[in-house]
This record gives C-alpha cells, structure tokens and sequence, in this order.
C-alpha cells in the first residue's frame, strides 16, 4: 500500500509538471463547458416547442424533462470526449519510464509488480476524477436552477466512473508495450475506437455474431447508465475489461524482465 | 555474500552469460572486467532480481534472486549503466521517491537521503531540477540513490562513466570506504579502476568467466612467462642470436635498433630469471650493457592476453562435438 501511494504520489507530479496535462485539462474542460451550453439551449428550445405545440393543438402541456435530458446528453458527449483525452493520459505511463529506463529502477526496487501496475493505473484513475470534477462544474448551475432527479445523476456518472476505468487499463497496458508515447496513444486510441465500432456494425449481422458484438460494444453498454438504470451485467462488464486490462498489463510487466 | 552457480542467461540460441560460478565474501569489492557485450550488464540484473537467469541460481545475502526476489532487493544497491532518473524531479524529491519505494521508514527518510546526498557531494544541488545537471552530477545523483537504505550489497555498473578525473578519484574514494562494511560489484572497462578499488577480479569474455583473482595475484601468475627488457650496444643481428643460444629463452623481439644499439625484450621460461645469464653474455661478448630489466605485464596486458587468446577462439568458434 505504501509503495503503490508512492508511486502515484510521483506520478501525479509528473502529470502536473507537464505541459500535457495541463493542456489536457484545458482542451476537456473548455469542450465538455461548450457542448454543455450547447446541448442546454437546444433542448431547451426543443421543450418550448414542444408546449407550443401541445399548446396550439388544444392539449394539457406534458411536463418536459429539462433537466433529465440535458445531463443524458451531456454524459454521452463526455463519453466520446473520453475516447479521445483518455489515451494522452495513459500513453506516458509505462512507455515513459521504459524509455528513460527508470522502469529498471522500478523493477529492482523491493515494489511488487502489482504495486508498480496498481500505482500506475490510480495515478491515472485519479487524474481522470480531476477531469470529472471539471466536467461537474457545469452541472452545478442544473441545481442551482432546477430541480433535476438525483438517480439518473447517479447512475450516469458511476456509469462514466466504470466507462474510464476500464479504458485507462486499456490504455496502461499499451503502454507496456512501446517506449514511444506516440505509438501508445495511437495505439489505445484505435483499439477503444475499434470496440466503439463494434457496435455499428451489429445491425448488418444477425443471431450469434450480433449478440456478441453488441456485447463486446463498450458504449452498448452505458445506453441503460445514461437512462439512470445501474444494472449489473453493464457494470460486471466494465469491471472486466478493468480486471482484463490490469491483468494485462501485470502479465505485460512480468515479461518486461525475461524481455530485457 | 554473494554467491553465483552455472549462471546462465540465453536470448534465443546466444548465450550472454555462460556458465558463471564465483562467491564474493562479505566486505569485498568484486570487480567485473570484459570488454562490451561481454555479460557484465546481463550478470548484474540477474543478480539485482530485474531478470531471471536462463539456468543456474544465484544468491545474495543467503536469498535466491528468483525465488526470494523482493527479498533480495531489499538489500540491494543498484545503479544501472543507463541511469535511473525522473528528469523533471529535483534531486531531494527524487531520492525522497527512491527512499520511499526502498522501503525507509517515515522519520528516517529525509536524514538517510541527506546522508547520501553527503556521501556523493551533490547536496548543493538538492534543489535543482535534475534534467538540467550535468552528466556528472546525474552520475552522483544515481549513485546516491543506490546508497540509499543503506544496503548490504551494492551492484554498481560502470559508476565512474561520465565523470572527470577529480570526480572520478572521489566516486573511487567513495567505494574504497565502502569496502568492508558493504559487498560490492562493480563492472568497468577501464583497467587502472579494477586495481585501484578491487579486491577481486573477475574477468568475463564472451559470457564466460576467464579469470577470478586479486588483481595483484592476477597480475603476478598470469604472466605465464618472465619477460626481461635488454638495451646493448653491439650488432642487432649477433646479439639475438647469442641470446637465443641461452638456455630457458623462449623467443625474442626487437624493438628498435639505433645506431649500433638494440632494444629488445626476451621471453624466458617462467620463473627462470635470465637475467644474470644475460648479462654475463653481453660482458663476454664485450658489447655494452645499456639497460636490463624485467618487465611487469599489467593488468591491461592480462586482459587483452586472456580475452584474446586463440585457445579461447577456437574454444568458442567450434561447434560442439
């Protein structure tokens, strides 16, 4: 435990000696804060025509869901965004060290691997909550004007918590495999993006193959998230591409040292 | 202390490390000699525990490197060849990290990095971003780093590298003192070092071991013939060729001839001194003795004899029967 607060402790500096994280940072909070505003206006004028509508027609205004539709849409824009932001976070994390060969200090120091990976994929895990809270911000201006519901809430950003976990362990095990942080990013990026597009490609399949497609989706899964329903099988298969990816990685690690 | 048997480390059909047995006993300094990509590197991150040895075991401080890994590390100090270092750290956060990591405790931390800071002259640079040192200084905070937790032994590849002669001098002052107390393995290519810090020498070529012994030892035995140097006043052609007349003289080799003088060493059989002899034949001959001494192989000359030799050559050329 002392070794793995140790290395996220370093590693968390690292992040915020850098320039990248820094930019990072900037980039997410400034797209998620616009598409924000963006999504709010639009659906509040969606809802104005909506009474409108009801309204000319003679009918009772149904009550619309502001708030409820606002934070759907803002977490799917999140999720995407993630896709993109999440592999710059984990591209330095091994590659870093296997270039600048500290990963020799790393592995000759009286630190389990385990530790070595666990304290990596938190520094990065708490560098993600950074990001979260900023995406928050936005979100506050919701309570402060309306009254939304506080389960969708809930369910959407454990949702987004389980969604990043799982492609940061994506991310630290490709780090383990190159020293260029170049190729790492690219090379999470375009297997996150292979799993998103999976699940475009189910419709053109039937019977088996579209069900284990739509499975192996990792946006397929969040749609019920969003929709403020936690049910278990999405949250089980968060948690194993998590336990996948970590186990990867430590398996990746292991072999550093029979690699040289 | 140390103790290494069959240690063998293969990459697919080549064999970086061949068979090595040696112990370094407690309180030595081992010094490991061979010229590049001879396995200086690959033997010590076996026995720092970074890798595992193809067959073979070793042991450090009683534990195995494989098997007892973490314990090993525990009381080891390494500095690898390619240095360790976190260059957007400054030097005291970046050994606070090693301290850390090595497993020193809390209240001990800050007065154990101030101690290696001390011992390696970089404490006036505590402060400073440790990309932006020299090499030297990165050399020194690296070495700190190893001394941290005060370990039982230290594997130190290639510590001088980068260094100038003053640093140079007091890295090696710096291991001398550890001598005793610590057990330490070194590697270098750079001959004078071995004999001025070494108690021991292992000489390593090709993945297999060639030599272990005192450098002194080392030098005295391995020179496997006496070699006596001979400056004379007489005709370069007659004066070898009474030499080779003398009994015991294996063969001779001139190397000048000046102006009626000849230089010229003269190899004899070991431990036969001819010196006597041949100066008894240059006085009958009424040449003139100009100068008659032995001549010492050094330590550079040992190596180069011993990582060179043809039979080892043919030893590893030849495929096996």
């Amino acid at each position: 435990m002392r070794n793995i607060s140790a290395i996220i402790g370093r590693e968390l500096r690292s992040y915020f000696v850098s320039p990248v994280a820094y930019a990072v940072l900037t980039a997410f909070t400034f797209i998620s804060g616009f598409f924000f505003s963006l999504i709010l206006f639009d659906v509040d004028r969606w809802a104005r025509q909506q009474v409108e509508q009801t309204a000319r027609f003679g009918g009772a205004a149904q009550p619309v869901d502001v708030p409820g539709l606002v934070l759907n849409n803002y977490l799917s824009t999140l999720e995407v965004l993630l896709i993109f932001v999440l592999p710059f976070i984990t591209m330095s994390l091994f590659a870093e060290e296997k270039k600048r060969g500290t990963i020799e200090l790393l592995l000759t120091s009286p630190v389990r691997d385990l530790e070595t990976v666990l304290g990596k994929f938190f520094s990065a895990y708490t560098f993600f909550l950074v990001m979260m809270g900023a995406s928050f911000l936005p979100m506050i201006s919701m309570f402060v004007f309306s009254r939304p519901d506080v389960g969708p809430f809930v369910a959407g950003y454990l949702g987004i918590m389980l969604f990043g976990a799982a492609l940061i362990s994506v991310g630290l095990f490709v780090s383990t495999l190159t020293e260029s942080q170049i190729i790492s990013a690219i090379l999470t990026f375009v297997i996150i993006l292979f799993f998103w597009l999976i699940n475009a490609m189910g419709p053109f399949t039937t019977g088996v193959a579209r069900e284990v497609l739509e499975y192996l989706s990792i946006v397929g899964h969040m749609e019920d998230f969003l929709k403020g329903v936690i049910a278990s099988p999405h949250v089980v298969f968060y948690l194993t591409l998590m336990f996948f990816g970590l186990f990867l990685t430590y398996r990746s690690v292991e072999s550093l040292r029979w690699r040289g | 202390m140390i103790e290494v048997a069959h240690l063998t480390k293969s990459y697919g059909a080549v064999k970086a490390v061949d068979d090595l047995t040696f112990r370094v006993e407690q309180g030595e300094i081992m010094g490991f000699l061979g010229p590049n990509g001879a396995g200086k590197t690959t033997t010590m991150r076996m026995l720092t525990g970074y890798m595992p040895p193809t067959a073979g075991s070793a042991t450090v401080a009683g534990y195995d490197v494989y098997k007892h890994s973490l314990e090993v590390r525990r009381r080891i100090g390494y500095l690898p060849e390619n240095l360790p270092l976190y260059p957007e750290m400054t030097v005291e956060s970046y050994l606070l990290f090693v301290a850390r990591i090595k497993g020193v405790v809390a209240h001990r931390r800050k007065a154990q990095v101030v101690e290696a800071m001390e011992k390696c002259s970089v404490v006036e640079m505590r402060q400073r971003i440790i990309g932006h040192l020299s090499k030297g200084y990165k050399q020194r905070v690296g070495l700190a780093q190893a001394l941290l937790n005060d370990p039982q032994v230290l594997i130190l590849d290639e510590p001088t590298i980068g260094l100038d002669p003053k640093q140079i001098s007091e890295v090696r002052e710096l291991i001398r003192s550890l001598r005793g107390e610590h057990t330490v393995i070194l590697s270098t290519h750079i001959l004078p070092e071995v004999s001025m810090t070494c108690t021991r020498v292992a000489i390593i070529d090709r993945g297999r071991l060639v030599a272990v012994d005192s450098p002194q030892n080392l030098t005295a035995q391995s020179a496997g013939a006496e070699r006596v140097y001979l400056e004379v006043a007489g005709p370069a052609d007659k004066v070898e060729q009474a030499v080779m007349g003398l009994p015991g003289v294996l063969r001779t080799q001139i190397n000048a001839v000046t102006a009626g003088k000849v230089q010229m060493e003269v190899e004899s059989q070991p431990e036969q001194d001819i010196r006597s002899e041949l100066a008894a034949l240059v006085v009958n001959q009424s040449w003139k003795l100009l100068e008659l001494r032995t001549v010492t192989l050094s330590l550079e000359d040992i190596f180069i004899k011993l990582t060179t030799s043809e039979e080892r050559v043919l030893t590893t050329d030849m495929p096996p029967a």
